[in-house]
């Protein structure tokens, strides 16, 4: 995987495991609403960094992509490569 | 890595609850040829795939898994809802009640618990594709057993689908084991330096 690549890939892995952390904390603290503007926040940059990334380098989920042929949903690198 | 999605792949909305058939039911969720076998089968394989379309397909068919596991752990659970400890124990039940009151437990029908035992990840990819082959028939053919058994639309509806859903995965592993074969029937392809290249023959 190309250096910019790899780099932008990690900023959109950093942004979405904040999420995932903040939903946790969020689902036991749900009127915590300094934090639910937070998640709000990050969730707009990591939809941001997202698109970015999708646009330059091929889908994350196969869903929401739009695609042309041949179906690149299944080039490598796949995540365990 | 994955992301939940709030809905279940196909609606499953169970108006009468029926312990007996939650008994049988429970097979697809954690027994010899049911979802949570099949999904960590294929998440499992798709490590050592050798084509990108057979890494697509065991990675996409395993995620699939999981969303059925979710359905027949949702018949499972609207089929047992608020039923009384003594009609548990008339439908069959008794045993399980008293491990696992109303919960759902991933075990088969005659009650032994999930065991990865059920799975093999070869690292042969031709014998884990005839593995998943298989899989895909020996789960069509319960859920058959499963419809032969039932008697409520409501719960035959999404267990027809459940089966629809093992002849589609059938036809696709059938397609990339045919891919992966002839990937491995290729004539290898050698690129050969010439000698002059070599360091030791140039002085």
């Amino acid at each position: 995987m190309d250096p910019n690549q790899a780099k932008l890939l990690k900023e959109v892995m950093a942004a979405d495991f904040t999420l995932i952390d903040l939903n946790l904390y969020l689902n036991t603290h749900p009127y915590d609403q300094n934090t639910i503007m937070l998640f709000n926040n990050c969730a707009q940059r990591a939809k941001m960094l997202r698109n970015q990334y999708e646009k330059l380098y091929g889908p994350l989920t196969v869903q929401n992509s739009p695609y042309k042929c041949p179906w690149q949903w299944i080039n490598s690198p796949w995540p365990w490569e | 890595m994955w992301v939940y999605e709030k809905k279940l792949e196909y609606p499953v909305r169970i108006k009468t609850p029926n312990p007996k058939l939650a008994k049988y039911i429970i097979s697809q969720y954690g027994g010899p040829d049911g979802e949570l076998a099949a999904s960590l089968r294929y998440l499992s394989q798709r490590f050592s795939m050798p084509t990108n379309e057979a890494k697509g397909i065991l990675n996409d068919i395993g995620t699939e898994e999981l969303a059925h596991l979710e359905m027949v752990g949702t018949i499972v659970y609207q089929l047992t809802r608020g039923v009384p400890a003594d009609v548990l124990e008339r439908a069959g039940l008794g045993a399980y009640y008293t491990d696992h009151d109303h919960a759902v437990y991933p075990m088969g029908a005659s009650g032994t618990p999930f065991t990865a035992a059920y799975i093999q990840s070869k690292g042969d990819p031709i014998a884990d594709l005839h593995e998943d082959l298989a899989a895909e028939q020996k789960a069509r053919a319960t859920y058959e057993n499963l419809i032969n058994l039932a008697d409520d639309p409501d719960v035959i509806d999404p267990l027809r689908f459940l089966r629809e859903r093992e002849v589609v995965h059938f036809q696709r592993f059938g397609e990339a084991l045919r891919i992966v074969q002839d990937k491995l029937a290729e004539k290898p392809f050698y690129v050969k330096k010439p000698d002059c290249m070599n360091p030791v023959y140039k002085r």
